[in-house]
């Protein structure tokens, strides 16, 4: 199993006392396996995400990445794991302002260590790209921007790719576009992902389905 | 993974140019400026060090006159004798440079250019060679000794031996002064017995032009600081700003697996490289600075403490690598807060870019308590401080607590102008000002620093002069001075000038210690000219006729103050004659302590020092006719100088003095201007969510550039006004605290109502010319930038 995650807890302070966001989450995910995280707003998807990928810290529970216990890791060895073993796909896509497009999709896989310029270019092709190769991110539209995001995480060929509303700028024939090269990019590199989503129609496309209410996954 | 994070921290500079540009300019200038100082000063000192080396100044104990005169070849002689190792020296003026003739047999061996046992001793003793820089040499007559160039020599200084310079001087065995060779024998003679009329001066610590000039070097180093502190400021915000920019792209990069340190380390890195490349372009500039101001330096110096400086620039290591260094010292210290930011900073926490500097409420509390803390210990220093270190502390302390306490004023007056306001506009606007403060400060604190410092110092310059001129009017009331060269022809002088003229004033003076320190003993005669011109600081009743009668002596200021003499205390003014002090005079321009007699008194005490030097009262219009009539008895034209003449080169010493103080002025508020359109040019981008609803509820975007434009101009105008108290604190504390301390006279203060006007428009223009390129880039801002505050795309 690529992911395992054990009895996962998180909580946040608020200002009406400890707001607790997951209760307990049990998931578990395969190499090639896609998986759909939908729930309501504020219900802890985004969460679930950020702690799987490294981003922070549970309360309590295990996460296991390819057989590593994350609890375990300090900082660098977090920054190791996002830098090599997990690609997140931003909802606000962080791209870098200040370099050009082909810059941003080399980047990842650079701090990586695994550069491919033709794997990149291929990625370009594949996700409508390849005319805006030297523009800046200013330049682009947002649902450009979101490409390019996408193009960043799967340059670095990930074991796991974590999407955080990865379509949700981009209209429903441009969202469904995006999704298939996506598909076919993730799994068709041996790679999981693992999408949150508002869409049940995009959802529904992915190999399974997970709701997550109350802090806990249905 | 290094080279992927530096491509991407390095590609935000290519974007911003301008931010990159106001960082390297801001440090190169505030490098520039300290760089600058401190070569002029390293330049200045060695040629110090130099003199010292070449003389024995300092170095060495010495013999010299208790009466300031000269010492006989026999006295030499009998101390040799005696076992005593001294070596003669002998020193004078030929074509205007110095000439010291020393003896290599005997001279310690630092001193001579020429080594005993080496085969070049018997070419400097036998046809006589001269050692000099080579633009010294050039200015000797032809004296048929052989010319050696040696840049190593002290400036202004040619050195021989000791025969031929007591030739070439006229001055046929007399001696000035003798060197005492360090490891005397025991069981030697004291030298009361051998030599009664010598004393023993000491060796010191550094030279005496050293310790003469240090204030003035004290006071460039101040300035130099004063700048760098003010660069510090832009180099400050500079940062400041490009870490709060590229904020989300640091949490990206963490997002994407770059460690923290390694970021930290990374961004060390780019700094340290910018610092580098400013720091080498900073050094540049002060070189270029100090090459063009050091031979103004060094005519204020050979002027006011008749030290040599070299006129033009050595590269010395020193000041090159200081430059460096506080090149890199700065950066980290204007870098410090913003890396310790970065440390903080969550990983995940609210992704949009704050305004930098946007200071909390906790901050302003902070800096409300250091300002009034900083300000409070100016006022003790001020007060109790003792020496010119405190002097220049009290200084900081007044510059730096005045700084922080200006965004709290000036938010005050802000508020109050927000309360006052009628119309929905003008309290946007005042409002608005308001909430810019924060972004803007550090540029106008370095604006208020900058301003304080042309106000405190232009007070001082300019009370300087206001006193300086009266004294010379006072000091050089004569028509014409006449310098005799022997007692033969100062009496065909007096003979020639006794009926063309009112009074004539003789002058003679013998240099002598006076309380423990060089000084000079003068004469003064009884003349209407003296009782009508010379004003005293304080003096008893009847203070000429007192004079006159040799019941008392006058002193200047600093002998006065240094001394710690009150009126009707006795001072030695010969070995075993006292006289008690009757009057104290103002004395500006002159380091050494002084002492004035009557001249009876100076006759009886002093039969020897004959007056050489004549000042003459007759109307203007008969000077020629006397002056030819002087140059047909044989009087050089040389020899005569008249009092505009003397009086034009006294105030071009004192004009100097200051054209360095004076360009390092300029150049601080050029550099506040460039703070101001810096910081002004990079928090446009951020006035675009503020600006924005107010275009859309109706303003126009070339309203919103003038209203901009016009609280640039407000808030320079405020800095200004606050700058004007602070700088004539400053002032005061220059010319009560520090001048006393460093120069030893106090000068009365007087204020300038036009200067300080002129110099605030300067500043209004600066602040009009730095507002006018952001209010001209908000005015043509299109619409479609303004639109995506609100599609929620920024």
């Amino acid at each position: 199993m690529l992911l395992t995650v054990r009895d996962l807890k998180k909580t946040y302070p608020g200002a009406e006392g400890p707001a607790p966001v997951l209760r307990g989450v049990d998931l578990d995910l395969a190499a090639g396996e896609s998986l759909a995280l939908t729930g309501e707003s504020g219900s802890g998807k985004s969460t679930l995400l950020h702690l799987v990928g490294g981003l922070d810290r549970p309360d309590g529970g295990q996460i296991a990445l390819d057989g590593e216990e994350l609890s375990v890791l300090d900082d660098a060895g977090r920054a190791r794991l996002r830098r090599g073993t997990v690609g997140v796909i931003f909802q606000q896509f962080n791209l870098i302002p200040s370099l050009d497009v082909a810059a941003n999709i080399a980047f990842q896989a650079r701090l990586a260590g695994r550069h491919d310029a033709a794997r990149d270019a291929q990625l370009a092709e594949a996700l409508g790209l390849a005319p805006h190769l030297a523009k800046y991110p200013e330049q682009l539209s947002g649902g450009q921007q979101q490409r390019v995001a996408i193009a960043r995480t799967l340059s670095a060929a990930p074991r796991l790719v974590l999407a955080d509303e990865p379509t949700g700028n981009l209209d429903e024939a441009t969202a469904a576009h995006v999704l298939e090269a996506m598909l076919a990019l993730v799994t068709g590199s041996g790679a999981a992902l693992l999408m949150v989503t508002h869409s049940q129609a995009l959802a529904a496309r992915l190999d399974r389905r997970l709701h997550l209410t109350g802090g806990r996954l249905a | 993974m290094n080279r992927a994070v530096l491509s991407a921290l390095l590609s935000h500079w290519r974007r911003a140019p301008l931010q990159l540009l106001t960082l390297v300019l801001g440090l190169a200038l505030a490098t520039g400026l300290w760089t600058g100082v401190q070569a002029i000063n390293t330049e200045a000192r060695s040629s110090y060090d130099a003199a010292a080396a070449t003389l024995g100044e300092g170095a060495y104990d010495q013999l010299v006159p208790e009466d300031g005169g000269s010492i006989a070849q026999e006295t030499y002689v009998a101390l040799r004798r005696a076992g005593w190792q001294v070596s003669p020296v002998v020193e004078g003026r030929l074509a205007g440079q110095r000439l010291v003739g020393i003896d290599p047999l005997t001279a310690p061996g630092a001193l001579a250019p020429v080594q005993v046992d080496g085969a070049d001793i018997a070419a400097f003793l036998g046809a006589g060679e001269i050692f000099g820089r080579p633009e010294v040499l050039e200015a000797l007559p032809e004296t048929g000794a052989r010319l050696v160039p040696d840049p190593g020599a002290a400036p202004g200084t040619a050195l021989t031996d000791i025969g031929l310079a007591q030739r070439l001087l006229d001055r046929d065995g007399q001696i000035d002064r003798l060197v005492v060779a360090p490891g005397q024998p025991l069981g030697r003679p004291p030298l009361a017995e051998v030599a009664p009329a010598l004393v023993l001066r000491p060796a010191q610590d550094g030279s005496d032009i050293g310790r003469l000039t240090d204030s003035f070097h004290l006071n460039l180093t101040a300035f130099g600081l004063l700048a760098f502190a003010v660069g510090i400021f832009i180099v400050h915000g500079a940062v400041g700003l490009s870490f709060e920019q590229r904020r989300p792209m640091l949490r990206t990069l963490r997002a994407l697996g770059v460690p923290l340190r390694r970021l930290l380390a990374l961004m060390g890195a780019e700094l340290l490289g910018l610092a580098l490349v400013a720091g080498i372009l900073g050094v540049g500039l002060g070189w270029l600075m100090a090459a063009l101001l050091l031979p103004n330096v060094a005519a204020t110096l050979r002027g006011l403490y008749g030290a040599e400086v070299a006129g033009t620039l050595a590269l010395r290591p020193g000041w090159l690598l200081s430059g460096l260094a506080v090149a890199l010292i700065g950066t980290a210290l204007a870098s410090a807060s913003a890396f310790a930011r970065l440390a903080r900073m969550p990983l995940l926490s609210g992704g949009q870019p704050r305004a930098w500097a946007m200071g909390a409420a906790g901050g302003r509390t902070v800096q409300t308590l250091a300002a009034l803390a900083l300000l409070g210990a100016a006022g003790a220093l001020a007060l109790w401080g003792k020496g010119l270190i405190a002097g220049f502390a009290c200084l900081a302390a007044l510059l730096l607590g005045g700084a922080l306490a200006l965004p709290l004023l000036l938010g005050l007056v802000l508020g109050a102008g927000e309360r006052a306001a009628k119309g929905p506009l003008a309290q946007w606007f005042w409002a608005d000002s308001r909430q810019q403060l924060p972004g803007l400060s550090l540029a106008l604190m370095a604006l208020l620093l900058a301003m304080a410092a042309n106000v405190g110092v232009s007070t001082m310059v300019s009370s300087f002069r206001l006193t300086f001129t009266a004294f010379l009017d006072q000091r050089l009331a004569a028509e014409l001075y006449v310098q005799a060269a022997d007692p033969a022809q100062a009496e065909r002088i007096e003979a020639i000038a006794a009926p063309a003229t009112r009074e004539i004033l003789p002058l003679a003076s013998v240099d002598r210690e006076l309380e423990g320190a060089p000084g000079q003993v003068q004469m003064a005669r009884d003349a209407q000219t003296y009782r009508d011109n010379w004003q005293f600081l304080r003096a008893v009743p009847g203070v000429w006729d007192r004079l006159a009668a040799g019941q008392g002596l006058l002193v200047n200021e600093q002998l006065f103050r240094r001394a710690d003499l009150d009126l009707g205390d006795a001072l030695e003014v010969a070995p075993g004659r006292a006289l008690p002090v009757i009057g104290v005079y103002g004395d500006y321009g002159n380091p050494s302590g002084e002492a004035i007699l009557g001249e009876e008194a100076f006759r009886r005490l002093y039969p020897d020092a004959l007056p050489l030097r004549f000042g003459l009262r007759l109307p203007p219009d008969q000077v020629p006719a006397l002056r030819a009539a002087l140059e047909e008895a044989g009087v050089p034209q040389a020899a005569m100088t008249d009092q505009a003449a003397l009086k034009a080169f006294s105030l071009g010493v004192f004009e100097r003095t200051f054209s360095v103080t004076a360009a390092l002025n300029v150049l601080t508020l050029g550099v506040a201007g460039f703070a101001i359109l810096m910081s002004l040019l990079t928090l446009a981008a951020m006035r675009l969510p503020q600006l924005a609803p107010v275009w859309a509820l109706g303003l126009t975007r070339a309203r919103l550039g003038r209203l901009e434009l016009i609280r640039a101009v407000l808030l320079a105008a405020l800095t200004a006004l606050a700058a004007l108290p602070l700088g004539l604190a400053l002032a005061w504390i220059l010319l009560a605290v520090v001048n006393v301390e460093a120069f030893g006279w106090r000068l009365p203060m007087t204020l300038f109502p036009w200067d300080y006007a002129r110099l605030g428009l300067l500043a209004l223009l600066a602040a009009l010319l730095a507002a006018a390129w952001p209010a001209w880039r908000l005015a043509r801002t299109p619409p479609a930038a303004l639109l995506k505050v609100f599609a929620g795309e920024r």
